[in-house]
């Protein structure tokens, strides 16, 4: 996750309280989607970044999870997300970042 | 319930899903944007 994007979540987390903020990935790949989610709840794993050392424990989910896929309008979810749903390997990406939610999360 | 009411970060992906899609994805579950970004993870 870049640095700059991760100076952003930081400063989202604190303006709005941790508690209150969601962070939905879009990423293609499981290990990526991973590293992502890993970051934003325990903390920048490479250590380069604003969020080093910084566990903001935020909920966070991947737009192809089944229980955050039940929230969107079905219409919508079609139109937008279905045709990647197809091409991407959404049982390793679902695997690996709800892992990094049961392990990292506080909300 | 997830996304109701809540603040989402977007962080979306060019080569999966893109943050304007999620954009539009949780708006329909009644959450707000206030961020939202397609990084490039290569």
């Amino acid at each position: 996750m870049d640095l700059e994007n991760q100076a952003r979540v930081k400063d989202l987390a604190e303006k709005y309280g941790a508690e209150n903020v969601v962070v939905v990935i879009g990423g293609a790949e499981a290990e990526a989607s991973g590293l992502t989610a890993e970051t934003v709840t325990a903390g920048d794993p490479t250590y380069a970044g604003p969020l080093a050392g910084v566990q903001l424990g935020l909920s966070v989910w991947h737009i192809l999870e089944d229980e955050l896929k039940q929230e969107i309008d079905p219409a919508v979810y079609e139109d937008q997300v279905s045709m990647m749903e197809m091409v991407l390997d959404v049982d390793a990406i679902k695997q690996e970042v709800s892992s990094i939610r049961q392990q990292y999360s506080k909300y | 319930m997830i996304l109701r009411g809540k603040k989402v970060i977007a962080l979306g992906d060019r080569d999966g899903v893109p943050g304007g899609a999620i954009d539009e994805c949780v708006k329909s579950a009644g959450a707000e944007v206030i961020f939202s970004v397609s990084e490039c993870f290569v």
